[in-house]
Parts: structure tokens; sequence; C-alpha cells
């Protein structure tokens, strides 16, 4: 055998995740075509996905909102490393998606255009896997593409960079 | 939001990093030993042999670099016994964890022995490397340690 001169030493972490009272929501929503949230009862920002309670004021939120799969990229990355847990060949662009009526950008990746067109503000909607593969995954949602209207103005989102 | 239902969420969550790293000319040395069922160290500035090998010498910080072939037989400086392995353990029954210190080595390893029980471990005991079949250059081609055969144990009458 030949000289060695690397070794490979991974490190890997086996959890069992518990979705917990506001993600199962969230994800029960997925496996029905569905994108809900929760609406903090003091400061009324909507976060989506929820996570039970507001960051910003400390309370619970208690009230579900649906939202559509509308929204705006906030920001985005060019991906040209290929990667084994993404079955899209790179480039890619990978995408915050600020959906209408959230205050929390959800990370998305985008598709159906050019990888290098994607851009602040561009208006973009979820495609979904076909009805029956819909099931309790972020996954339900496939990507996001590009819809027919105008950019929104970065005064519309600029709180959620 | 009270969830009443009884349905609760769960799946598996796996982290990793494949690390890759180089290993240098030094440690290089001492993995491609194995491949060829061989083991080395380095030679330290007060003249022990350091196995694993290191590229600084421990007192004065100096490169080093001159191999030394040990063992491959040695000695269990210390041992700690693990009656249920975990999964990732390199052995699925009862082991110990110990410091083997090579035939000709300054410094102790750690690795595996395969003693079967703990009442067959021993400080002082004589173990030499059980190998795998087929080596690729890490310190899994070492499979484990056992104990040498009876009589070679010089503290056994």
């Amino acid at each position: 055998m030949s000289e060695i001169t690397s070794i490979t030493t991974p490190i890997r972490l086996d959890y069992t995740y518990t979705a917990g009272h506001a993600t199962q929501r969230f994800l029960l929503g997925m496996a029905e075509g569905r994108i809900l949230g929760q609406r903090c009862p003091e400061c009324a920002k909507v976060y989506v996905p929820p996570r039970g309670a507001c960051p910003k004021c400390g309370v619970p939120t208690t009230d579900e909102v649906e939202v559509t799969g509308k929204g705006t990229v906030t920001t985005f990355c060019i991906v040209r490393i290929p990667s084994d847990v993404l079955s899209v060949p790179p480039p890619f662009t990978c995408a915050h998606v600020l959906l209408d009526g959230a205050d929390l950008p959800f990370f998305a990746l985008i598709q159906e255009c050019e990888f290098d067109k994607v851009r602040m503000g561009m208006r973009v909607e979820a495609v979904w896997a076909p009805k029956a593969e819909l099931a309790a995954t972020f996954e339900s949602i496939r990507y996001f593409r590009p819809i027919a209207e105008p950019d929104a103005p970065y005064e519309s989102y600029k709180e959620h960079l | 939001m009270a969830e009443t239902t009884s349905t609760r969420l769960t799946a598996a969550h796996v982290l990793e990093y494949p690390y890759r790293r180089s290993v240098g000319p030094v440690l290089g040395a001492f993995f491609t030993g194995l491949t060829e069922r061989r083991l080395v160290g380095v030679r330290a500035r007060d003249g022990r042999v350091l196995v694993p090998p290191v590229e600084y010498d421990p007192e004065s910080g100096e490169a080093i670099g001159e191999m030394v072939e040990v063992g491959p037989g040695g000695v269990v400086t210390t041992w700690a016994w693990v009656e249920k392995p975990r999964p990732k353990h390199p052995l699925d029954r009862p082991f110990a964890w110990a410091l083997v210190r090579l035939d000709g080595a300054g410094s102790a390893m750690l690795h595996a022995v395969d003693a079967g029980s703990a009442a067959g471990m021993r400080t002082g005991m004589r173990v030499r490397p059980r190998w795998k079949a087929e080596p690729e250059g890490n310190i899994h081609d070492i499979v484990c340690f056992e104990p040498e055969a009876r009589g070679t144990d010089p503290e056994t009458p």
C-alpha cells in the first residue's frame, strides 16, 4: 500500500428529535399542504415556523395563523459546492423567503429560475410535493419559484434581513 | 397552543462532519506502518520513543522525525473496564480501554483490550495487537489488543 497522507475522522452525533407542540402543529400542517405559524399576543409578530414563544417578548405564542406560500426573497446565496444532503446539482440558489403575513424569513431552495437571476425583493411562491407525497416534513415544500409580480420594495422587508 | 392529540412527532436526526485531515510526515509514517502491520514511534530528544509519534519534542519543542519500530507486543499500564459497549465502540462485547506501552516505547497508547472479562485484566499484563484483515492506514487497522499467550507474561508464574 502507498504512503498514507490523510485520514478521515468523522464526527457523528445521532439524535432523536422531538418536535414539540408548536413545531408539531407546523409539521402536521405541512402534511396537509398548509403553512401554519403563530402570532405573538404582545408584539403581534407572526413566526413561521413557530417555536411556541416570542423570542422578543418572552411570552407563549397562542394564536395560530395560516399564511400562503407567496413571499419575498430577503437575502440569498449561490451554492457552488456539491453536497451529499441536497439532490440539486450546483450551482443553485438558497434564499430567505419572507412569506406574506409572516415576520420570520423561511429558508428555501429557489428553482425554475437561473441561479444568478435571484435577487433581493424577488417575489416567489412555494411549489408543493404532489398531494400523495405530502408528509409532516419541511420537504413537503419542494422549493420556491419566481412569480410574475413586481419586486417588493426594500422598505417592505428591510426589518427582516 | 395545547395539543390535545396524543401524536408526538419524532425523527432521527444525524449531525455528521465527515472530516478528512492530512497527517503530515510523522503521523503519516505511523499510519503507513499500520498498513504493513508495523508499529513505529518517534525518538524524542531525551531518547524516549513516543508512540503514536509526534512532530515536535514535548520538552524543547524542536522538530523531531527519527522513526523507530516498536512492539508489536506491549504492557498494559492502566485500564478501565467497559461492561456495556456503546454502538461506536471498537468491540461489541465487554472490553477494556487501556494504555498500552509497546515494547521499546517510552509512552503508552490508548486502545481496546479484548480480555473476555474484567478478571482477565491486570496492570502489567502483556498484550499484542490483533490486526484487521485488510489494513487501510488508520488506527482501526488494530482491531484491539489481546492478552499474549499464557506464560509470556513475566509476572505470571
